[in-house]
């Protein structure tokens, strides 16, 4: 009975000492927005899906060489909807004036960033929008013109096999607003006559988990035996559907194939690839490079933090390095253009 | 003691069979295979699993001693590309195995109970892998061809090809039933899992048994960890292993080990293996929503533990 | 119990040392919002342990009743309906599993570890790996302030006082207690040792559900990998807080100090920059600290028990 008491106590004394140590200050501080933090270097926080992803260790990569900034990257342990809520909430808390962040939902965040944003803090996204939710951040930075990127995965696959056959796409997470933009695109795509002798046979989702995308990979091949190509438009996904390939040895000119064999492209990133490239597992694939949006996101974050500046549709921003961007509606930039990597040139690229 | 490994192949039997006759293709080699590469990971981890489980104990910090294992290994060969394979095998066994000791001291000098250690150990040893990997991941790029290759170079059987990582594996579980039963120390183990006083009696030290299990699942889980990055190619700090403890203690859970210790089989166990490899399998092929494995696993736990209780009656221990 | 005391007060002084900008009290309650599911199923989950038992399907519950009421509310039923339905449903999934321990007499980890992956499992085939939104009415509730007080924090010390007053003040209580300390000898006192056991484990449940609710209506939508880690958590603030898992102590205080405890841990961390994956290392290594002081700190010799809840 005593020692609950002074449990009590405990936890009494503590709450109180938290209490009174409290807001005024800190009220001001954060209410005031950036002109207060005039002089001081902005603070930038990058938030990206999950943590040790080579894709979003690529984006951060184009924070280097950036002066007059302090930029850190928080991570969440695990890609879900919700846990990137209290990153949030702490950076806020701790001060800083821009946040860029890939995000996980198009939706379970906007209430967080609103009060971010009503606390001064300025909110862009990089690589995965707030689809449909748009007003709730101030720029999205997309890699490249999304609609390109279906048709430009389809005619890369198309031209290997002769524009015939059957052909499935391995995805990531079902909810994700840049895989389904990509997906749909896709699927137009395909409905045009040049690729009218290719049919989508199944579109699977790896949940850009190592076992899962194995998992889906090699279901594919079992269900489908006449299976020409398999698109996989995620690092992850694409680099377990190598493996898969190569354990299953039926790629083109493989041990195993039977025929002409499967084709797998995708997009990821070169490094990952090298090894499937080189052993012919897998021909091309396309990229961006994830961190013209990471220099891009910091540029203008520091902009509009401490020039307060605003970007409208149509507006045209020049970025130092990245030449003139426009503006397109919803408020979103692209930050470059599509690569194709292949034997030929995948030697010149390390990320 | 056949009794349960009777009941692992009937279940194993029914879903085969249920598969296939839903679906006629899990019956071609690229299934099969399929079913085979998945093997090796599980099995050599629910060796260690299932010692550990002997003496009434658990360990569910495996999938993270797999994750901090295979970057090891990983950034091991990163550094020095030219090192012979077999060396990945080695490294991956003695980090796994430090590990393991970390808990078993924790569980036999600290004498903390296990569950709660290897809670606790999970996220510390998670947290480990991420501070040791700076938070990168290990690209193909960095694994050499050799290690990648025994994942589907091996031994041809017929239309199918038998990996070498499964011969590994097999070995490894081999070795374990030899253990077991022959060896004092595997002896002692079950002895010790089925009634401790009499066993202290006997002159069997609880504290040595402890430290025995759980080195021995750390090292078989960084075995599965070297496994895991010839299997996938890549591994990464976060995700690599996530749930895989899951996967290893329903495997030795079907396989008729009691899960309060003192009884239990490699035969049993490897059924058990074998089972969660088709049900993963049959799964995606059967075109049921993968979003359904974590449901079909729940439920595989729960029918094994229930019919293993309705098998033995015999129970005035307290169940905990 | 003292322990956690003690490492509370430590940890705020830390906190204000390391992290100033942490000590604004608008921010930390705000913040609580975020750890009251998780503070709920603690508080019920310390009954479990202290009978005896573990629990680790909670954080499931948690996602399998979210969706459940997420859908109810989206066909159109109105918010109390959900809420009771809501609160059945946790209910119902915690007494299925009193039954399976107390009826079929399984043991509590095992069970457990089966529904834990049985209920995710049956939420992620209910809604897949999207969002199922939450309609307008039901949503902010952590705005809803009782005197600057968040709602979903005013629940939590409601229910905290509450399942004090169940522990330390009733004779179902005690024969929690009773039942984690001997059961055989409470069964041959004449305690209802099976019953207790269902109810324990069916508050458990009751918990949950109130804490999907909450989260819910926090988040504007329901996943099914809500609450995921939920019951690790909550096990942590239990064990930290002065439960021994092989049963027969702890107190509710001391689960929500530790409750305070990590929340200011996580919070200072947070704002702190430490990297997620060190938080997470920082709180196992909080739990292994916690139980070995209290191993040291009960003298008792160690019985040479046979389940993972018990020590070598």
């Amino acid at each position: 009975m005593i020692t609950k008491r002074v449990n009590i106590g405990v936890i009494g004394l503590t709450l109180v000492l938290l209490a009174g140590c409290s807001t005024a200050p800190e009220a001001g501080k954060s209410a005031a927005g950036p002109k207060a933090e005039a002089g001081a270097k902005t603070k930038l926080v990058f938030i990206p899906k999950s943590s040790g992803n080579p894709y979003f260790n690529q984006v951060a990569k184009g924070f280097e060489g950036i002066d007059g900034m302090e930029i850190d990257t928080q991570a969440p342990t695990s890609a879900d909807a919700t846990s990137q809520l209290a990153v949030i909430k702490d950076q806020v808390q701790r001060g800083v004036n821009v946040i860029v962040i890939s995000a996980n939902s198009p939706d379970a965040l906007n209430e967080a960033l609103d009060e971010a944003t009503a606390k001064g803090v300025s909110v862009i996204t990089v690589d995965s929008d707030l689809t449909g939710n748009e007003s709730h951040r101030a720029l999205g930075i997309l890699p490249t013109d999304f609609s390109k990127i279906g048709p430009s995965q389809v005619e890369l696959l198309g031209k290997s096999i002769g524009y015939e056959g059957e052909i499935a796409i391995l995805s990531a997470t079902a909810d994700a607003p840049n895989q389904n933009a990509w997906i749909e695109g896709m699927k137009k795509t395909l409905s045009e006559p040049k690729y009218a002798k290719m049919k989508l046979v199944e579109v699977v989702y790896g949940d850009d988990d190592a076992q899962k995308s194995s998992t889906e990979m090699e279901s594919l091949l079992s269900k489908h035996p006449k299976l020409r190509g398999v698109i996989s438009p995620t690092s992850v996904g694409l680099a377990a559907a190598a493996q898969v390939l190569e354990n299953a040895g039926v790629y083109p000119g493989g041990p195993k194939a039977t025929g002409p064999g499967v084709v797998l492209t995708g997009l990821s990133t070169p490094n990952q690839m090298k090894k499937a490239v080189a052993k012919g597992v897998v021909a091309s694939f396309q990229l961006w490079n994830p961190a013209d949006m990471g220099a891009i996101a910091a540029y203008l974050g520091d902009q509009i933090h401490t020039k307060m500046a605003t970007y409208k549709q149509g507006d045209e921003v020049e970025v130092p390095g990245h030449g003139k961007l426009k503006v397109g509606p919803k408020g979103v930039i692209f930050a470059g253009d599509l690569l194709t990597f292949d034997k030929a040139n995948i030697d010149q690229f390390d990320y | 003691m056949k009794r349960r490994e009777l009941t692992a192949f009937g279940f194993l039997l029914v879903v085969a069979i249920g598969v296939a006759l839903r679906e006629p293709r899990f019956l071609t080699p690229t299934s099969i295979e399929s079913v085979l590469l998945w093997l090796p990971l599980i099995l050599v981890a629910a060796m260690g699993q299932l010692c550990v489980i002997l003496t009434g104990g658990i360990d569910i910090s495996v999938g993270s001693i797999l994750a901090f294992a295979g970057i090891g290994t990983g950034m091991v060969f990163r550094a020095y590309p030219s090192l012979p394979v077999p060396i990945a095998f080695l490294i991956g066994l003695m980090l796994g195995l430090t590990l393991g000791l970390v808990n078993g001291s924790l569980v036999a000098v600290a004498k903390l109970p296990p569950l709660i250690v290897t809670i606790g150990t999970l996220a510390t040893f998670r947290g480990l892998t991420f501070l040791v990997s700076k938070g990168d991941q290990i690209d193909s790029s960095m694994l050499p061809d050799g290690l990648t290759s025994l994942a589907h170079t091996g031994l041809p059987v017929g239309p199918i090809t038998i990996s070498y990582l499964l011969m590994i594996a097999l070995t490894v579980a081999g070795a374990t039933a030899i253990f077991l039963s022959l060896s004092p120390a595997g002896r002692a183990i079950i002895s010790w899992g089925s009634n401790p006083e009499a066993a202290f009696l006997c002159g069997v030290n609880g504290g040595k048994v402890h430290w025995l299990v759980y080195a021995i699942s750390g090292a078989t889980a960084g075995l599965a960890g070297v496994m895991y990055a010839a299997k996938f190619g890549f591994v990464n700090p976060g995700t690599a292993g996530q749930s895989f403890e899951l996967t290893v203690i329903a495997a030795v859970a079907i396989g008729g080990a009691k899960l309060t210790g003192g009884a239990g089989t490699v035969l049993g166990v490897g059924l058990g293996c074998l089972l969660l490899s088709v049900i993963n399998v049959a799964l995606s092929l059967l075109g049921i929503d993968a979003n359904w494995q974590i449901l079909a696993y729940g439920v595989v736990i729960l029918v094994a533990i229930i019919a293993d209780r309705l098998g033995h009656r015999s129970s005035l221990e307290a169940a905990k | 119990m003292r322990f956690s005391a003690i490492l509370l007060v430590i940890a705020a002084a830390l906190a204000a040392i390391f992290s100033p900008r942490i000590l604004d009290i608008h921010y930390l309650l705000d913040k609580s919002t975020l750890f009251t599911g998780t503070g709920l199923v603690a508080l019920a989950m310390t009954l479990v342990i202290i009978s005896g038992n573990i629990d680790l399907s909670v954080g499931s519950n948690v996602a399998l009743t979210g969706c459940v009421a997420a859908k109810l509310l989206q066909a159109g039923y109105p918010p109390i309906a959900v809420v009771l339905l809501g609160l059945l449903t946790g209910t119902f999934l915690g007494a299925l599993n009193g039954v399976m321990v107390a009826g079929f007499r399984l043991p509590s980890f095992l069970v457990t570890l089966g529904t834990m992956a049985a209920y995710r499992g049956a939420a992620q085939a209910m809604v897949g790996a999207n969002s199922v939104k939450v309609p307008e009415g039901f949503t902010g509730i952590q705005r809803q302030l009782l005197a600057l007080v968040p709602a979903p924090v005013v629940v939590f010390i409601v229910m905290a006082i509450l399942t004090g007053l169940l522990l330390h003040r009733t004779v179902f209580g005690r024969w929690v207690v009773s039942i984690g300390t001997n059961e055989s000898a409470s069964r041959y006192a004449g305690v209802p040792v099976e019953r207790t056991k269902i109810v324990t484990f069916a508050l458990a449940g009751l918990m949950a559900g109130l804490a999907a609710l909450m989260e819910i209506s926090q988040l504007e939508v329901a996943r099914f990998d809500l609450a995921k880690g939920m019951e690790l958590d909550a096990i942590t603030m239990a064990v930290v807080g002065g439960c021994a898992i092989t049963g027969g102590k702890g107190t509710i205080g001391g689960t929500v100090s530790a409750l305070i405890l990590v929340m200011l841990m996580k919070t200072a961390m947070g704002v702190a920059n430490v990297k997620a994956e060190y938080q997470l290392t920082a709180i196992g290594v909080l739990l292994l600290l916690a139980v070995l002081v209290s191993r040291l700190d009960s003298h008792q010799p160690a019985k040479p028990g046979k389940s993972p809840t018990k020590a070598a």
